[in-house]
């Protein structure tokens, strides 16, 4: 059997301490395999955003052990861990997160500035991206002059661009209409088909139900992780 | 791996600049402002204790002046028959070198009234005075055309004359004056030299003047009473002092005085006034570099405000580079370069502005840049740049990138 793209074990995360200490994650543990849609569901305050955060090593955990592919998070430092970020995940945020001032191309292109791609080389990826979420028409705007869906769009190619391990989506749709969250959802499995491993942070059933696999916290805690048949 | 070229960080920050327009012109603006008034604040205060200290030296350090007490101008606390007039004999005791070592020269001037006359052309001349040749030197008043006249000249009542550039102008104009005879208070004198411009201090046209020999000015205008003062000079401006207490000694030993309070004589030193005037600009430098030092403060200030707020706003910025992908040494070379662009951006134009109003007058003060203030304001602004802008967006990108996500 392959390595899996992600292996948790006894993962905790308690914020403060003492009697004002909040733990967000009780012991979670898991897997998951490469070219799986895997939903995680919970209300807020669940800690399925405290998981994303540090699937995506945006954060680091209290205790236990968070593998990706065969690398422990545990044990790399500040540089190493960016060159993770860098070269193995792609994350698309609730709020798009694109550098403001700055146009869709520009933004798509720099994961691949930051992995010393040339800038010839890093333009034609960006604009194969853009166009590969129906954007290569908007490649010059800046981000307030793109709707909602146009800007979670181009969020999802800066995603892809670099052909990352697997795409962390945290309520990609949370600031959507239901046209737009329609489109978001086929563009996230069309990416699974192609074999990327994309895990999508919700509190919405239907994006859920759209999923394969759909694993449900609770007080920091699993409390069901079920694999629908295909 | 996962590593900017150099070029390519100086690209993103040229980029993070321009982006933002507004924020980078009013940081820029903020170094300027800083930068230039200090600029032209310290070349004000050097211009105006220059333009005292030059002043001191025309007149020249060196000359020391001896007037009579009560004799007109001046307070006076015994003007009654008691004084003595200064006479031709108390120059020669000052003139004698065992006595008074400190001496260059002493000579005595008989002021007069006047006016002269060229043709048509007639000078009315501040002042009108009958010496000795020893003036010149005393009086630090060298020629500049023709000659000088002679003891002989003072033996023999010759009329000669050398007059100042303000008297030449008014009576010959642009014509040479030397070997031209000139009627003054009716008497035909001949013009021999014209004086360096000495300038005009005050009120005073140091070059509104005609030089005779004494004993002309004596037969001819003023008559044989006491001498109007003695001009003094002592051998150097560090000795003035002591030669002023020379002249004190022989002049109490002529005039038999024996304390202070009953002098019938005044010592004055032309330069010590001066020189308390140049203390006064030396405030005024000291009071100028103060306030330039407050602005740099406040300019500094404004820098730090400017670079804090926009790398705090940028907080989040940062963490979206972090998220994909950026490594910190990466984002904190951006927010460096970006910071030292704007600091010097700012202050070069600063210096550049600075000394371009430097080359105006000033409330009638000509500037004099110092290079000291020009380097001491484009460092300290550069400094201050890039430790503010330096140290937030070092902060900030040492945060977990989900700590600088969560920014707002």
């Amino acid at each position: 059997m392959s390595v899996p793209v992600v292996k948790v074990e006894g993962v905790t995360k308690v914020y403060g301490a003492g009697d004002t200490a909040v733990h967000a994650l009780r012991g979670i543990s898991l897997k998951i395999e490469q070219g799986e849609f895997v939903a995680i569901m919970g209300a807020s305050g669940s800690g399925k955003s405290t998981l994303m955060n540090i699937l995506g090593c945006l954060d680091a955990p209290t205790d236990g052990d968070y593998w990706i592919r065969n690398l422990n998070a545990a044990e790399l430092d500040e540089e190493q861990l960016s060159v993770v970020r860098s070269q193995l995940i792609g994350f698309v945020f609730q709020s798009f997160n694109l550098i403001p001032k700055t146009s869709a191309t520009r933004n798509v292109e720099l994961p691949l500035a930051y992995q010393g791609v040339s800038r010839s080389n890093r333009r034609a990826r960006a604009l194969a991206a853009l166009e590969s979420v129906g954007l290569a028409d908007r490649a010059e705007h800046q981000p307030h002059e793109l709707s909602g869906g146009q800007q979670q769009r181009v969020a999802i190619a800066r995603a892809l661009v670099t052909n990352p391990a697997m795409l962390l989506a945290d309520e990609p749709t949370g600031a959507l209409d239901t046209a737009s969250t329609a489109e978001i959802l086929a563009l996230l499995h069309e990416i699974n088909r192609k074999g990327s491993t994309v895990i999508v942070i919700t509190h919405e059933e239907e994006v859920a139900r759209s999923a394969r696999r759909m694993i449900r916290l609770r007080d920091g805690a699993v409390v069901e992780d079920v694999t629908w048949a295909a | 791996m996962g590593s900017l070229g150099l070029i390519e960080i100086w690209r993103f920050a040229w980029r993070g600049i321009s982006a933002n327009r507004l924020r980078s012109s009013l940081t820029i603006l903020g170094v300027l402002i800083g930068v230039s008034s200090v600029i032209i604040l310290t070349a004000v205060g050097n211009g105006s204790a220059k333009s005292v200290k030059d002043g001191i030296e025309k007149l020249g350090t060196n000359s020391v002046t001896v007037m009579r007490n009560g004799g007109g101008g001046g307070f006076s606390r015994s003007a009654n028959s008691n004084t003595k007039p200064l006479t031709i004999n108390d120059v020669k005791a000052l003139n004698d070198k065992i006595r008074a070592p400190q001496i260059k020269a002493a000579a005595p001037i008989l002021n007069a009234q006047g006016s002269c006359t060229y043709g048509t052309f007639s000078s009315t001349p501040q002042s009108m005075k009958g010496t000795w040749p020893s003036y010149f030197e005393a009086a630090n008043s060298p020629i500049d055309k023709g000659s000088y006249w002679t003891n002989e000249d003072v033996t023999n009542k010759r009329a000669v004359a050398i007059i100042g550039t303000t008297t030449a102008t008014d009576l010959f104009a642009t014509d040479s004056p030397i070997g031209q005879v000139i009627r003054c208070n009716g008497q035909k004198v001949t013009v021999v030299g014209v004086m360096k411009s000495k300038g005009t201090v005050g009120f005073q046209d140091a070059d509104s003047v005609v030089l005779m020999p004494l004993t002309f000015v004596q037969r001819s205008m003023a008559g044989y009473g006491g001498l109007s003062q003695i001009q003094v000079e002592s051998v150097d401006a560090a000795s003035t002092t002591l030669a002023m207490d020379q002249v004190t000694t022989i002049m109490d030993a002529q005039h038999k005085i024996k304390s202070a309070t009953s002098a019938d004589y005044r010592v004055l030193n032309q330069a010590s006034i001066l020189q308390s005037s140049s203390t006064s600009s030396k405030t005024l430098t000291v009071l100028l570099a103060a306030i330039a030092a407050i602005s740099l403060l406040v300019g500094g200030i404004g820098i730090t405000n400017i670079m804090l707020v926009s790398v705090t706003e940028r907080t989040r910025e940062i963490g979206i580079l972090k998220a994909i992908g950026a490594p910190k040494s990466a984002i904190l070379s951006q927010f460096l370069i970006e910071a030292t662009l704007l600091s010097v951006m700012g202050g070069i134009s600063g210096v550049l502005l600075g000394i371009g109003i430097s080359h105006f007058s000033v409330l009638g003060v000509k500037p004099v840049v110092s290079l000291t203030s020009v380097l001491m304001a484009f460092l300290v602004s550069a400094m201050v740049g890039l430790i503010f802008g330096g140290w937030p967006a070092n902060r900030a990108a040492s945060l977990r990138p989900i700590e600088a996500l969560r920014y707002e």
